[in-house]
């Protein structure tokens, strides 16, 4: 074992050591924080019943966003569903046998790898051309977008450009899931692209990449508007009844 | 007072997202509270010696209590689709008028004590040490929001602007930066009962003159009763529909809607104030004590049913927190809820909004109009932002939209809507709520208008619109000020039951 297969595979435990722990960390906190007024915004759902359904539309679709700005979430929405599917195209790397599921969408997560790339750039041009977004943009905002596209780039480089040992790849992934460290091929752009996917694992749970657990723990969308039906009260303000 | 000379904006036909102007209302910041307004709500009188520690170590604990702030402190992603939404924003050009920078003032400082980025690396991710420079700036801008949630509508993460403005208001206040407007009114509401400071006696006097001035009009007794044991139902009003232009109208309304339907009812001289200032400074206690005083008065009196005004935030206030402050409405299984429910009549919606008891009424042919007693006018309606997003009317959702236009339909032949963008939970502020209806921030108040007033211009160009209903009492006030400003009649605003009063047809009940 080389040692730079060991130093992949100890920077691979640590960020996913920070992610786990750092998400459940932050999860926790969102959930024991009380909630103590009613604060559903229209259009909210009238029982509780409706509420999965509202976050299910924020969700997939991108619903407010929608409204808000075509450009926005044209771009944005276009990111997210491409990294979706290349992040269920890479799920090949950590399971054998491979699903059926995972190996069908081989051909669509390939290509939407240029088109999380488009979306990404069409996310970051706005940060320049649009003087109110360029306003409230601030360096950590362009390094995010940085670091996407780079792990991008260097994807779509090793599928179409310079093919990597995708077959020792794949051995080193499943080593690491049971401990038993293989030898990583030494291919600059596969370590630069498995170094940046490392960074941004362990950027995650502190950086705006909350909005992701953040949307679900938001009581302006996560809440029913039932207010004059049952009586909502947080702990800490009970106590002022007592 | 004599406010600093600028200029009212242009209605432009299309709306246009301005340019930002860095800087261009950071001269807008109300009155301080005195020593004497802030101590009288037992916040400090002045800037407290240490109020860099005790700033950060109040936000520390209003992110321990409330959800919204934490998440929202961390969610933003300065995506930007908020930007253009803030009428103060569209108003002013000022770019922390956008919501992402407002709520970003706050954010900045609780990156750099709260998060580990903010903590090592405060550059990279706009972290900024609370200096006095950044509390001005919260001065300034958290009074330049009238929390009126129409950037969240838009929001992905729905991050309510209202929440962060509440919370930088109630650091503020615990350090002994209050806004006297806001302060003085909640101050009034303890000594007095209501936000304009009207006596018992005095507002005795009012009601009897209301009852004969209404004898005059329509030759019927319609009465005004105050403090009246027994009586079905209590209502509870902004106490500017007791002497104000144009919201004593619809006042004059509700009385002749409750005297057509036959339903006994009363006001409280003790909760004589519908509007809950407590909310402006995002105080849950002051909230809650204010709310207390309407429980007080329906216990007191033994009413059955509590009906509210035409006023927004009030309408928010009661609608979305009197059963989670004070048990009013239904569901409450601790002894503190279950006395009051006991005595509220279950049947009803509880609290009501004046505008649910009406248009019940109507739906059941319990009332009868002379519609063309309104012919004069041709009407359209504005929602008031707490009602159209914070609020509710009816069984069904979108009730807040649907029950106040079906009323004016009601009574009246001639309504056409503003434009779609503009209404519904997308519709435009006043530019004069959440605590910013004071003459030291004129300025802010006239520009904010802006993106309605363009609204309202194309009904009146379109379908000659000369009459602008609304249900919230600052819309009203504001309205009658700011009107003028844009080439308006300031008689072209008043309230859904103004027109009730006037097409309702008085039996002998």
């Amino acid at each position: 074992m080389s040692a730079l297969s060991l130093l992949y595979a100890v920077l691979f435990y640590f960020a996913t050591a920070v992610l786990v722990l750092g998400l459940a960390r932050k999860i926790r906190q969102y959930a024991r924080t009380p909630a103590p007024l009613k604060i559903a915004l229209t259009p909210a759902p009238v029982t509780p019943a409706g509420v999965p359904w509202r976050l299910a539309r924020e969700v997939v679709f991108f619903e407010s966003l929608f409204r808000s700005s075509k450009w926005t979430w044209l771009f944005g929405w276009l990111f997210h569903a491409a990294l979706l599917l290349v992040i269920l195209r890479h799920v090949r790397y950590f399971q054998e046998p491979v699903w059926l599921v995972i190996t069908l969408i081989q051909p669509f997560g390939t290509y939407a790898g240029f088109a999380m790339v488009v979306g990404l750039a069409g996310l970051w041009a706005r940060r320049f051309l649009v003087d109110r977004v360029r306003y409230i943009s601030t360096p950590s905002d362009h390094l995010m977008l940085a670091l996407l596209i780079a792990i991008g780039l260097t994807g779509l480089g090793m599928r179409f450009v310079r093919h990597t040992d995708i077959v020792a790849v794949k051995a080193y992934m499943l080593g690491l899931m049971r401990f038993d460290i293989q030898p990583l091929p030494t291919d600059p752009v596969l370590l630069l692209h498995l170094g940046l996917v490392a960074l941004l694992m362990i950027v995650f749970p502190i950086s705006k990449l909350l909005h992701a657990p953040g949307l679900f723990f938001s009581p302006t969308r996560n809440m029913a508007d039932n207010p004059r039906e049952a009586r909502h009260v947080a702990a800490w303000a009970s106590a002022l009844d007592k | 007072m004599a406010t600093a000379a600028f200029d009212t904006p242009k209605l432009k036909e299309y709306p246009v997202i301005p340019l930002i102007q860095v800087g261009a209302t950071s001269h807008l910041k109300p009155f301080v509270a005195s020593e004497a307004i802030q101590k009288n709500l037992g916040f400090p009188g002045e800037l407290v010696e240490d109020w860099q520690a005790k700033a950060i170590a109040k936000m520390g604990d209003l992110l321990g209590k409330y959800r919204s702030l934490q998440v929202y402190m961390d969610a933003c992603v300065h995506c930007g689709a908020c930007a253009d939404k803030c009428h103060y924003f569209l108003g002013t050009k000022d770019p922390k008028n956008m919501p992402v920078a407002r709520q970003d003032l706050l954010r900045q400082v609780y990156r750099r004590y709260f998060t580990f980025a903010g903590k090592y690396f405060p550059w990279l991710v706009g972290a900024k040490d609370l200096t006095k420079e950044v509390l001005d700036d919260w001065y300034s801008y958290y009074y330049q929001c009238s929390e009126c949630r129409r950037c969240s509508v838009f929001c992905p993460y729905g991050i309510d602007t209202a929440e962060v403005t509440m919370a930088a208001r109630e650091i503020m206040d615990s350090i002994g930066m209050g806004q006297k407007y806001s302060n003085e009114i909640i101050g009034k509401v303890h000594r007095i009962g209501n936000n304009l400071g009207i006596p018992g006696p005095a507002l005795q006097d009012t009601l009897e003159g209301l009852e004969e001035d209404t004898k005059d009009e329509t030759g019927v007794d319609v009465r005004f009763p105050l403090d009246v044991k027994g009586a079905e139902v209590l209502l509870v009003t902004p106490s500017a529909d007791f002497f104000s232009e144009p919201h004593v109208d619809s006042l004059i309304g509700y009385a002749k809607v409750f005297h057509a339907a036959g339903v006994s009812w009363t006001l409280s001289a003790k909760a004589s104030e519908a509007g809950n200032f407590g909310m402006f400074i995002g105080n849950y206690e002051q909230l809650r004590k204010i709310a207390l005083r309407i429980r007080e008065a329906a216990l007191e009196l033994g009413v059955k049913r509590i009906v509210v005004g035409e006023c927004g935030h009030a309408w928010r206030v009661a609608y979305s927190f009197w059963n989670t402050l004070v048990g009013i409405g239904a569901g409450g299984k601790d002894p503190f809820a279950i006395e009051l429910q006991n005595q509220l009549d279950h049947r009803y919606k509880q609290p009501m909004h004046i505008c649910e008891f009406t248009y019940d009424l109507i739906q059941r042919g319990a009332l009868s109009f002379d519609k063309e007693k309104n012919d004069s006018r041709i009407i359209t309606f504005h929602d008031s932002c707490n009602v159209a997003r914070a609020s509710r009317m009816g069984d069904f959702a979108g009730g807040q939209f649907v029950i106040p236009r079906e009323i004016i339909k009601a009574v009246a032949n001639n309504f056409h809507d503003m434009a779609p963008e503009t209404i519904f939970e997308s519709t435009f502020c006043c530019g004069g709520g959440g605590g910013l209806l004071t003459d030291d921030l004129l300025e802010l108040r006239v520009k904010g208008a802006l993106p309605r007033m363009e609204a309202l211009k194309n009904v009146v160009d379109e379908h000659n619109v000369n009459f602008m209903a609304t249900i919230c009492a600052i819309c009203k006030a504001q309205f009658t000020k700011v009107l003028p400003q844009y080439g308006f009649d300031m008689s072209m605003v008043g309230g859904v039951h103004q027109l009730v009063s006037k097409a309702i047809r008085l039996g002998d009940k």
